[in-house]
């Protein structure tokens, strides 16, 4: 009975704090993007824009909801669903930390440790290739079946090399399970290298990394492999067609497979929750970098440019102040260091993300498949034969 | 538990199969039959077949029947045209399946053995470590023979499918 | 608590499944059905594989229908290539109405 309680617990907890994940996401990509366009991004909804998703939500939430009458209307209602469901479910096999104390009660920070827990995701990104598909089939419109086409072709394409990368970091690790996974990453070599995937003695997978975020990139539909939703020739792709909450559901598909593959990537290549160098010193970045965070906020709060930055700045500051305390208190590392040395590799990888679109054009469709089937697929290839002669030689 | 979870999925399985077997347009065929093998991958699953369950959805959900929606939407197959049946099939079809139906339902119940109940959990030899050492040392000549063919089926689609150069 | 589910009805239901991609196979006209439906009994035969596999407590079923699922990935890729050529020569997906070959 008290797993079911303890599962649900969990359940709860994951989904509250990906689902506000994913509404803030959408603000640090617009702020980040305006700050790399020599913009301010949304401001006037609260301070700093950071009552905007709420914003939106209400804004898609009251928009009409409109079904065009040449639309197959079963598929046209079934494709955002698939979308976002699909897309909701990978983050239940993610390990966010290790296994925890609470008041007694030991477990697991992570919904549920399946055995072919690598293949579950592989099977969730195979199949989420119909929402898109479907939803550009179903609204009988040109523009959208060309998205459709273009996002399944593509898909299937870069499966390829995010498979066969995937596969060569398991060669070290031994295990399907995501959480032996990140436990086989544990540990440091000479006293302060990481034995992350990436740095992993016989064959490091730095390459395997990068060809596994570029593909990222492809699977998830985003800035330069966008081609499904290219406004400049699609109209909007795929969902040309939808409108208010089904259109949202896309919205919310595409950052949640964003949210899930940094999480993937993490637990794959940067050592899941494990820190960047050895536990006694690496404990104490948390609290500096919040720490730091206050004291800008208060220098920013003095120096102001705007008259109300004068109340929300050291607001933020003390905020900080309190988060840096909380991470300062040796009893509660147990959670607290695992969590923030996971939110910081996503964070960063998210940050990536958002940095690329921001940097790089779109590719044209023939390049895209060029470059997956003549350059990607055969490095990915490459890179796992090598791995595999060296775990079998050392 | 596993009772609940066989009944569900199996009905699944059933009324997806006959939607396959009703629907007018191919699309709707394919979404069925991709509900046939999801509900087909649970019960792997309670078979303790972790593996093939997961397998069933990346190649059989993901690749092949992403391919054939693809090839639907690609060559905008409409519904299909009903075509005359001939008098014989109109008069005798019905009662010829029904009389099937009882034949094919009195061996399977004369000749099932009591099998054993199947409880979730009971076996879990179906892991990817053990699918793998049985793979690559029993069935070491069938794998590599079912690679080739592969590689083949592979070329003769791309010759197949290339454009004519002429 | 239910009883457990007896093995036979995992046959059970493969036979049916079976019973209607045959039907299936007989009875839609549209190539690309015709082929769905080839793959639903290959689907149907699979899940026999595995029963019988938990039943014998071997893993040579699962052997067996992971087979069965390559030679299928490939057969989708050559079948689905034809469809496509023929298509392209005839216009039409209608299985009927590809008949040049009867006299």
């Amino acid at each position: 009975m008290n797993f079911y309680i303890v599962s649900l617990i969990k359940i709860a907890l994951v989904f509250a704090i990906f689902m506000t994940t994913l509404a803030y996401l959408q603000w640090v990509e617009r702020k980040v993007l305006a700050h790399i366009q020599s913009r301010t991004g949304p401001l006037r909804v609260g301070p700093h824009g950071l009552m905007q998703p709420l914003a939106d939500v209400f804004k898609l939430l009251t928009k009409e909801d409109l079904l065009p009458p040449y639309v197959s209307r079963f598929f046209y209602l079934l494709a955002p669903f698939i979308a976002v469901s699909l897309a909701l479910i990978a983050i239940s096999i993610i390990p966010f930390g290790p296994e925890i104390d609470v008041f007694g009660y030991r477990t697991y920070m992570q919904i549920s440790d399946v055995n072919v827990g690598i293949l579950f995701i592989l099977a969730i990104a195979a199949v989420s290739v119909y929402g898109v598909a479907l939803a550009g089939w179903s609204s009988n419109n040109k523009y959208s079946l060309l998205g459709g086409l273009r996002s399944s072709a593509q898909m299937i394409s870069y499966e390829l090399p995010f498979t066969l990368v995937i596969v060569s970091p398991l060669l070290l690790a031994n295990h399907l399970s995501l959480r032996s996974i990140v436990d086989s990453q544990a540990g440091y070599y000479l006293g302060f290298i990481p034995r992350w995937s990436i740095f992993q003695i016989p064959f490091p997978q730095i390459f395997a990394f990068i060809i596994f975020m570029i593909a990222g990139f492809a699977e998830t539909n985003r800035v330069p492999f966008d081609l499904p939703e290219a406004e400049n020739e699609l109209v909007a792709g795929f969902h040309t067609e939808y409108s208010s909450m089904k259109f949202a559901c896309f919205f919310m598909a595409e950052y949640a497979n964003m949210v899930t593959i940094t999480c993937i990537a993490t637990t794959l290549f940067l050592g899941g929750w494990h820190p960047l160098f050895p536990a006694p010193y690496s404990n104490w970045i948390a609290p500096l970098v919040f720490f730091v965070a206050a004291i800008l906020c208060f220098i920013a709060g003095v120096q102001n440019v705007r008259k109300r930055d004068r109340y929300t700045f050291p607001v933020f500051g003390i905020a900080f102040l309190i988060l840096a305390a909380i991470f300062a208190v040796p009893l509660f590392w147990q959670v607290t260091m695992p969590i923030f040395w996971f939110c910081a590799k996503v964070g960063f990888l998210l940050f990536t993300y958002i940095w690329v679109r921001g940097t790089l054009p779109r590719f044209r469709y023939d390049q895209l498949m060029k470059f997956a089937w003549t350059f990607l697929f055969p490095c990915a290839l490459i890179n796992l034969l090598l791995t595999a002669l060296f775990v079998a030689v050392f | 538990m596993d009772t609940v979870l066989f009944i569900i999925f199996a009905v699944v399985a059933i009324v997806c199969a006959f939607n396959l077997v009703l629907q007018k347009h191919p699309i709707s065929s394919a979404l069925s039959l991709i509900g046939v093998m999801g509900s087909l991958a649970v019960l792997y699953l309670l078979l303790g077949a972790e593996f093939i369950a997961m397998a069933q959805m990346i190649v059989y959900g993901g690749a092949v029947m992403v391919l054939f929606v693809f090839v639907i939407m690609l060559l905008n197959a409409g519904s299909e045209k009903a075509s005359s049946k001939s008098w014989f099939a109109q008069l005798a079809g019905l009662p010829l399946l029904c009389a099937f139906v009882a034949v094919l339902g009195f061996f399977v119940r004369a000749a099932m053995p009591v099998l054993r109940g199947v409880r979730f959990g009971t076996w879990v030899g179906g892991t990817a470590e053990r699918i793998g050492q049985v793979l690559f040392t029993q069935y070491l000549l069938p794998f590599e023979v079912i690679s080739i063919l592969i590689l083949i089926a592979i070329l003769g689609a791309v010759v197949l499918a290339r454009k004519e150069i002429d | 608590m239910l009883p457990p589910v007896p093995l036979s009805w995992y046959l059970v239901l493969s036979v049916i499944l079976f019973a209607l991609g045959v039907a299936g196979f007989l009875y839609r006209k549209s190539v690309i059905t015709v082929f769905m439906s080839i793959e639903l009994m290959l689907n149907a035969v699979n899940l026999s594989f595995v029963s019988f596999s938990y039943e014998l407590k071997r893993v040579d079923g699962h052997i067996y229908s992971f087979f069965v699922m390559v030679v299928a990935a490939a057969e989708a890729a050559v079948g689905l290539a034809i469809i496509l050529t023929v298509f392209k020569n005839r216009g039409t997906l209608q299985i009927d109405e590809v008949d040049s070959m009867k006299l």
